[in-house]
């Protein structure tokens, strides 16, 4: 029997591949939201699993804070050329540029949330009917009622009371016109999953992951990367420390942890015996109970 | 973690220790964090609970914690070194059937709870049949706070009596029973020092233990392709590629096979996963598979094996859960979604639904609305390629998607 048992990665790895090609099957104009974390790195590979030999039938969207670690971004336009899809870009500036959005203003300000018009915008400009991200049930308490196929209406909102039942593994992508779907093929994967996975197929990630020296400021808990968008206070000066990051957001907003993991198996090991959970870093989610599915029904990733 | 990936549905009311056996089997198995106690500790404190609730765990969204009731289905996942799992923690009201049902349709396995003070409930039939209905081979009845009965191992074995002889109308081939205490922890993850007469293995053991990978078809061929995969670069000019999950049985590089509905025989030249060339594949691989011969082959077909084939069928006998809110209309069209190919369908009868607490037929009232569970026959356009759910989950299953507002609305088994 042993011989038709395949690890929990491969069968992960499997229902990743299926729900993709079900998006390339059901949609006229899908495409991928491509952050440069290490979630939609998985997703892209999965894709290119996917079609293989054929190129990823499909375009990697970002949506651009304008406030990006230099890294993810050189990393970004690598990993398009290597792939040869095509690259969008959604700019945050750009709208803050037109009048479309206003900047938060203060000591924590962030962009992190008119991300979302940006997002919208993109959606509309481009007329996606699917947009494939890495988001994971395990992540946050909203996320662990997603579907693969999550249904946004003509305003891009979630409505997570009325969600449409998903069984088997047989997905409804039927919609109106305007309406459009944000499919997460990650749905069933731990952060730990995405590390081994990471390890097993030797996926390329931003050196960001990895523990480095780097000046950053402590606020309110926090560890926050030192750059010209975060706005000091008085009292806060900042110092050297040994930190990697555990998620990629707009720099602003995404905390570091102090670490020694400069490879792989460091990393594992540290993620297997944490006891805060990679989000906990996150001042987007920590604004309140429900901050994260307050931004979902707007139409956050 | 040899045992790879194990599936499974708890669901329950409020009061029946199910949010407990959870947050013990994520607590115990160390996969509750600081941060989230954190959080609950402090939803609880504002809400004017003890301790922390590790409901709020699983009650992520806000209606759901206002209300203090689950409402979806939420997926829940911790992992031992033995074994990965996935928990589909769903609603046990009647009002939220069609919940269960979604949860169970991707489940391995069921644990259904029993208070040991109440016994058997109307709601202890309803889980249990949803779990045989949606075909899922393996249970394990709980019989949950053991300590407010003074770990009587007479009341116990009333209890397993009593499920034996209720659960011999199901079609759930291993049953096993486990006195436990969620709250205090006795028999979830470590074994109780209260049941000297029992011994069997702890819950967490059983559920590292259970083997899965035999529920899986291997004996029937069945490929439902899924995307057709043409480069049209220089390097794959030719390259015509056929992927798909395999359904059932186990494909080998060179065995002769049928395409359905053509019904055109050819032989696998390759199989692949990515870039990798494989020389077999079973369920539940996602592949490409080339042929050795150029033929008409396109997404909603499926490869097969010429001496054994699925139905071709457009009559069929299905049980049906109705998940929407708007009532079946008897002669309506929908859009029947099966393994990779849409027809059209209309139903052509309600045979009868069913009372899932006490599993009479009901015969005089055939109004089907949203939670109804219901025997029907339907007919499609066009022929689908089936198997008896039984047999085959992933043959025998289907959703029924409303054309106007494309929305799914019902979810259905058939039967051969």
């Amino acid at each position: 029997m042993s011989e038709y048992n395949i690890s929990h990665l491969d069968e992960l790895e499997a229902e990743g591949i299926y729900v993709l090609r079900e998006v390339a099957a059901q949609f006229e104009r899908p495409a991928i939201l491509f952050s440069g974390g290490k979630d939609s790195i998985c997703v892209t590979h999965l894709a290119r699993k996917a079609f293989a030999p054929a190129r990823i039938p499909m375009p990697l969207v970002h949506i651009d804070t304008g406030h990006n670690f230099p890294e993810t971004m050189q990393f970004r336009d690598s990993l398009v050329e290597d792939l040869g899809v095509q690259l969008i870009v959604g700019s945050v500036q750009e709208l803050i540029d037109s009048g479309e959005v206003a900047e938060e203003q203060g000591f924590n300000a962030s962009r992190n949330r008119i991300q979302t018009p940006t997002l919208i915008s993109t959606i509309e400009a481009h007329q996606f009917d699917a947009c494939v991200g890495g988001a994971r049930r395990d992540e946050e308490k909203a996320r662990a009622k997603e579907r693969f196929f999550s249904h946004r209406d003509d305003f891009s909102q979630w409505d997570p009371k009325n969600q449409r039942p998903e069984l088997w593994d047989l997905y409804n992508g039927k919609h109106q016109p305007g309406e459009h779907f944000r499919v997460f093929p990650l749905n069933n994967w731990t952060e730990l999953d995405i590390w081994n996975y990471i390890l097993r197929e030797n996926i390329a990630i931003p050196s960001l992951y990895f523990a480095h020296e780097r000046e950053v400021v402590r606020r309110a808990g926090q560890i926050l990367a030192n750059s010209e968008y975060l706005n000091l206070r008085p009292d806060e000066t900042p110092e050297k420390l040994q930190v990697r990051f555990r998620t990629l957001g707009d720099l602003t907003i995404t905390g570091a942890v102090e670490s020694d993991a400069d490879d792989l198996e460091k990393i594992i090991a540290e993620v297997a015996a944490a006891r805060k959970t990679e989000r906990g870093g996150r001042m987007d989610d920590k604004r309140s109970q429900s901050a994260m599915e307050d931004r979902k029904k707007e139409g956050y990733f | 973690m040899a045992q790879g990936l194990l599936r499974f549905i708890t669901a329950g009311s409020v009061d029946d220790g199910k949010s407990t056996l959870i947050g013990r089997l994520l607590y115990d198995s160390k996969t509750i964090f600081e941060d989230q106690l954190d959080s609950i500790e402090e939803a609880s404190a504002q809400r004017g609970t003890d301790g922390a609730d590790l409901s709020l765990l699983t009650d992520g969204l806000r209606a759901e914690r206002e209300q203090g009731i689950t409402i979806d289905v939420a997926y829940r996942y911790f992992a031992t070194p033995k074994r990965k799992f996935i928990i589909a923690d769903a609603p046990g009201h009647i009002q939220y059937t069609r919940n269960m049902v979604t949860g169970a349709s991707t489940a391995d396995l069921a644990i259904i709870l029993v208070d040991a003070r109440a016994g058997l409930l109307e709601q202890t039939h309803r889980h249990s049949f949803i779990a045989h209905l949606l075909g899922i081979k393996h249970m394990v009845v709980c019989v949950n706070k053991m300590d407010l009965v003074d770990w009587d191992e007479k009341r116990y074995e009333e209890i397993v009596d009593a499920f034996r002889s209720f659960s011999s109308r199901l079609d759930v081939p291993d049953i096993r029973f486990i006195p436990i205490s969620a709250l205090q922890g006795d028999n979830v993850v470590d074994r109780s020092e209260n049941t000297s007469w029992y011994d069997g293995p702890t819950l967490l053991n059983h559920l590292e233990q259970v083997h899965v990978a035999a529920d899986r078809n291997l004996q029937d061929c069945r490929f439902p392709v899924q995307y057709v995969i043409r480069p049209q670069t220089d390097a794959h000019r030719d390259f015509r590629g056929y992927a798909g999950r395999v359904t059932g049985g186990v494909f080998k590089v060179g065995d002769k096979v049928l395409a359905l509905p053509s019904g055109i025989a050819s032989r696998v030249k390759s199989i692949a996963i990515g870039d990798a060339p494989v020389k077999q594949a079973f369920p539940p691989q996602s592949v490409v598979m080339t042929l050795e011969d150029d033929i008409d082959l396109s997404r909603g077909d499926m490869l097969v094996r010429e001496n054994n084939q699925p139905d071709s069928i457009q009559d069929l006998d299905v049980r049906v859960c109705w998940l929407s809110d708007r009532p079946m209309r008897p002669g309506a069209k929908y859009e029947l979604r099966h393994t990779s190919r849409e027809v059209k369908a209309v139903v052509k009868e309600v045979v009868y639904k069913l009372d899932i607490n006490t599993l009479h037929r009901m015969e005089d009232d055939l109004e089907v609305g949203m939670n109804d569970i219901a025997r029907m026959r339907i007919r499609t356009a066009a022929p689908v390629l089936a198997d008896d759910y039984r047999r085959n989950r992933a043959t025998g299953s289907f959703i029924l998607v409303d054309p106007t507002t494309r929305l799914t609305v019902a979810a259905g088994v058939i039967y051969t």
